[in-house]
């Protein structure tokens, strides 16, 4: 979501700061905890079209109500979150037994994780229980959702979950 | 770090009058830290380090959540943790965030000898520019609060700007944004010191500190970073907080009287050596002396050659 331009020049000629003021700014949300604090991402250049953008700066948003602006050490480290040379970039797997992540490709990811969600459904789905009710779930699988996810995203993460006979399920949507 | 847009209160060893003074009207901008309200979350720290783009050091560990013993060049915001055990038996985790204190009478400016490296701005911000500091290291020891440090590879000293980046352009301090709790403050002198007081009141009755009290210290005439402590009468107990800070006597010794009376004796010097011209008149040398200073002169030359060229 970004702050109108509006809005956005007219904070900036208020600021007028020399690292954050003639950039662009983004609201973002912290990818951390649960608290889901809003951020504010400040990026080099104002889109023009010779710019290649960059994440100069990041700060807490003072407009958003979680957290007016605090953040805690780790969402104030964010920028080294993203400009970090040991972020992960791409999917990796550990096999079971090994000792070393191996490159994945996204394709062969998500089909992996399909075949072993099915499978672990498969064998542990519960039609009837002791006795003799139907509950149709599911034991063998959990979800849990991160706080960066948005309210249609955890409504679409319950209906497949339910779906599946998920039990163990955990979002930002209950919080 | 030059600001253009503050006037100036007071420059380092420099002669004449200082721009900025007594020029606009002025208020001084604070900063209030509420020990008594702070987790040591550290929030700040990081926020200091990621707005001032400072890099990242080596932690120490010294059997505390203390990041390092002390503050670093590059490290101008730490929380010192100290367990002080009370006369009950009780133990009780005192955090204080560390950092320049912004004195209205500051040390390290007085100290300094060279023109322009320290500046003091009439919101009463203390600041190094490093363009003009030569890397001496007086006013590290000219510093009640050991905060200015020297940096081996720049060959500068560095310490906290109050963020007088944020500050110029009508923004809080980094460290103050960050603060999850809100045991710090932001504001101008005289609304923190009324923040201050009304906290310690409140701590006083009804929170059974009966010594807390507000730490804003009258010897170095105040400072723009005041505390609010649970035992304001013990403030060393906070991690070697002084009790009663001033600028060493050395220091005010060697800036104020003995340059004073190094003039007047420098004065005095030259004075006397003209009424000696008036009294006794040009000295009058001998002429007979040159030949024996060219007898002399022969076997230097034979010793800067030894080998004999021809």
């Amino acid at each position: 979501m970004e702050i109108s331009r509006r809005s956005q020049d007219t904070r900036c000629r208020l600021v007028g700061l020399d690292k954050i003021g003639l950039l662009t700014r983004l609201r973002s949300t912290c990818p951390y905890c649960s608290v889901s604090c809003g951020v504010i991402i400040y990026t080099l250049g104002d889109k023009a079209k010779n710019v290649t953008p960059q994440v100069i700066h990041v700060e807490g948003d003072p407009d958003h109500p979680i957290n007016r602006g605090t953040l805690c050490p780790k969402g104030a480290s964010l920028e080294q979150d993203i400009l970090n040379e040991r972020r992960l970039l791409k999917p990796q797997v550990r096999r079971p037994g090994a000792t070393d992540w191996q490159d994945i490709s996204w394709d062969d990811a998500l089909n992996e994780i399909a075949r072993w969600v099915k499978k672990s459904r498969d064998d542990t789905f519960v039609e009837k229980d002791q006795q003799g009710r139907t509950v149709n779930r599911c034991e063998g699988v959990a979800f849990t959702g991160g706080c960066t996810d948005t309210n249609e995203f955890n409504y679409l993460v319950v209906k497949t979950m339910r779906s599946l006979g998920v039990c163990y399920l955990e979002n930002q949507a209950r919080v | 770090m030059s600001q253009a847009t503050l006037e100036i209160r007071a420059i380092s060893g420099h002669s004449g009058s200082v721009p900025g003074a007594g020029v606009r009207r002025e208020f001084d901008v604070c900063k209030l830290i509420d020990t008594t309200t702070c987790i040591g979350c550290k929030a700040c720290e990081v926020a200091c380090l990621e707005w001032n783009g400072l890099s990242f050091s080596e932690t120490v560990f010294n059997n505390s959540y203390q990041t390092m013993p002390e503050t670093q060049w590059n490290y101008w915001n730490l929380i010192k943790f100290n367990e002080h055990e009370r006369e009950d038996g009780t133990l009780q985790l005192l955090m204080r965030k560390d950092q320049c204190m912004h004195c209205e009478e500051p040390g390290c400016l007085i100290a300094c000898p060279a023109d322009g490296a320290i500046v003091q701005y009439v919101n009463g911000i203390v600041d190094f520019q490093q363009d003009h500091c030569i890397g001496c290291g007086y006013c590290v020891t000219g510093c009640p609060f050991n905060i200015p440090k020297f940096s081996p590879t720049a060959r500068k000293v560095f310490k906290c700007t109050l963020c007088v980046d944020r500050v110029t352009q009508g923004l809080e301090p980094a460290c103050i944004k960050a603060c999850p709790t809100g045991c710090l403050h932001f504001g101008t002198k005289p609304d923190m010191k009324a923040l201050a007081e009304t906290r310690a009141k409140q701590l006083r009755e009804y929170s059974g500190f009966e010594n807390a009290g507000v730490y804003d210290p009258p010897g170095v005439k105040g400072t723009h970073v005041i505390y609010v402590l649970h035992d304001a009468s013990n403030p060393e107990l906070y991690g070697g907080l002084p009790k009663d800070p001033h600028v060493p006597w050395a220091v005010s010794f060697w800036k104020k009287p003995l340059k004073w009376i190094g003039n007047i004796a420098m004065i005095g010097g030259l004075l006397g050596v003209f009424a000696h011209y008036l009294r006794f008149g040009p000295k009058i040398e001998p002429a007979d002396e040159e030949t024996p200073r060219q007898g002399g002169a022969a076997p230097r030359t034979g010793t800067r050659d030894p080998g004999g060229r021809p």
